[in-house]
């Protein structure tokens, strides 16, 4: 966006959520409308596109065979990435990872690890040697905003969505075979606030981040907290964070139909 | 958060681990402070304002606060690379917020504060060690400051909600970590990082656990402050 529109739009911003309102007409704990599609690359292991108002993302799922971490000889393990590329900013350079992205990556990282919703103990083909390791990867294609929930979304979509790989006698993966799906028995959620004028929205749109003072992101599983993150300059007290993860709770149940309603969607 | 139960370490529930504190201990620098926190030491230094390079990273409302969290290779058990990882980088960046918000940046437009911390051995809790150290060497350096950043952590392990958590209590099967920094004494959360799984009205008592914690760190970074710099008279806050 324009350095001067930038500007504009962030006094305008601010005097519509110090009336509890916002420039596209939400409320400030709405969010804006949800698409979200499992199956879309048929070359991943598992992937999801999410649609959340205009920012878009795409994640895709790879397992590859690794060693395991010493202090888990029987667990293979997740890891994922998130990448800022140009194709979704005019803000974003090329290049290598930018701290923005590292810290949008780790922060749905641990949303999803902490979750504990795979057996990482299934992941293992050969105790001390060889183990699966599940890639997930990020690509947003449009950022228009609160690219964390929209890529945490699509990452656990494109978990339902995952196959276990067929394994070879050598204990490689077959490349395109599958035995049946990876268990995922819990889903996580994220949500992000921002603090403009001193009230707490949900779902900011990439206008209303940039008028943001401050950022804070839950990661909820029904009435039980996985991990936060404070970001941005700017404070908060101890009443605000606690309604936070008051409001956070009470949003779980509606995600977590967006998610189950799409896997379901898709099965039938 | 009962103060009665005794920990592996012989704390309380509510209690921190010993804290001890140096201030000036690096010539070249601005302004620095060594800290050892239990088995974390963890030295910071500050230099700046000072003009900024490359120009285009400059600000032209406020001074850049450029906050590098490091652990030194042998700090931890199993040698670690010296290369910086997603940890360090994510740590410096929500760290340096937090910093940022403790001082009249805007003084200072067009330059940088270049706040450097190294964690030479870590014990858990080390990004509210270096927090707390890199304040007390901004405030060592002269810079305005609004207050200072009172950093620590509390969460659970072993069924028990606790403060100042040491790595053996992160390793408990039901551990859950939250690092909280706060701005004293205006009591403003600046920093909050967690991971675990945990119901939510037990995390908004990790949460007061800390913000008690950070008080306690606060007196004792005040007494550091007016060792090395006494004042005349009360101190008005």
């Amino acid at each position: 966006m324009n350095e001067i529109l930038k500007i504009i739009s962030k006094d305008t911003i601010e005097e519509y959520v110090k009336d509890g309102k916002r420039t596209d007409g939400r409320g400030l704990l709405d969010y804006r409308n949800i698409e979200l599609k499992q199956g879309v690359i048929k070359s991943a292991d598992g992937s999801a596109w999410i649609k959340l108002g205009d920012t878009e993302v795409i994640v895709g799922t790879k397992f590859v065979v690794g060693t395991p971490y010493p202090d888990s000889p029987d667990e293979g393990s997740m890891s994922l990435n998130l990448e800022l590329s140009g194709i979704a900013s005019p803000d974003f350079e090329t290049g290598p990872p930018s701290i923005a992205s590292i810290e949008y990556g780790r922060v749905v990282d641990r949303v999803i690890r902490s979750a504990e919703c795979m057996d990482f103990k299934s992941f293992c083909l050969v105790p001390g040697e060889k183990v699966l390791m599940l890639f997930i990867d990020c690509y947003p294609i449009n950022a228009a905003g609160n690219l964390i929930d929209a890529a945490e979304i699509a990452a656990v979509a494109a978990l339902l969505d995952t196959k276990f790989p067929k394994i070879d006698e050598n204990n490689n993966i077959i490349q395109g075979e599958y035995v049946g799906k990876l268990e995922v028995n819990k889903i996580p959620i994220s949500i992000t606030f921002e603090k403009i004028a001193g009230k707490l929205i949900v779902d900011p749109n990439d206008k209303e981040e940039y008028a943001s003072d401050t950022r804070f992101t839950l990661g909820i599983h029904k009435d039980s907290i996985l991990a936060c993150q404070k970001s941005k300059a700017g404070s908060f007290t101890e009443d605000e964070i606690n309604y936070m993860i008051d409001v956070a709770t009470s949003k779980y149940s509606v995600l977590e139909k967006v998610i189950s309603d799409a896997n379901d969607n898709k099965e039938s | 958060m009962s103060g009665e139960n005794i920990r592996g370490d012989g704390r309380k529930n509510n209690e921190l681990r010993p804290i001890s504190i140096k201030l000036g201990v690096v010539k070249s620098a601005d302004g620095s402070c060594y800290l050892e926190w239990g088995k974390n030491t963890v030295l910071a230094t500050v230099h700046g304002p000072r003009p900024i390079f490359p120009k285009h990273m400059a600000d032209s409302e406020k001074a850049v606060v450029n906050y590098r969290y490091r652990m030194a290779s042998f700090s931890v058990p199993e040698r670690k690379s010296p290369v910086p990882a997603k940890r360090d980088k994510e740590i410096s960046l929500v760290s340096g917020f937090a910093l940022e918000s403790s001082i009249y940046t805007e003084k200072f437009p067009n330059t940088v504060i270049d706040v450097d911390t190294i964690i030479f051995s870590s014990n858990a809790g080390t990004r509210a060690a270096a927090l707390t150290a890199a304040t007390l060497a901004c405030a060592d350096a002269g810079l305005p400051m609004k207050g200072l950043i009172s950093a620590v952590a509390a969460g659970r392990a072993n069924g028990d909600i606790i403060l100042d958590l040491t790595k053996d209590e992160e390793d408990a099967d039901d551990a859950v970590d939250t690092a909280c920094a706060v701005l004293m004494p205006q009591k403003e959360i600046v920093l909050l990082q967690m991971d675990g799984f945990v119901e939510k009205e037990d995390w908004k008592k990790m949460i007061s656990a800390a913000m008690s914690g950070a008080e306690k760190i606060y007196e004792l970074q005040k007494k550091v402050l007016l060792d090395k710099y006494p004042l005349e008279g009360e101190i008005n806050e």
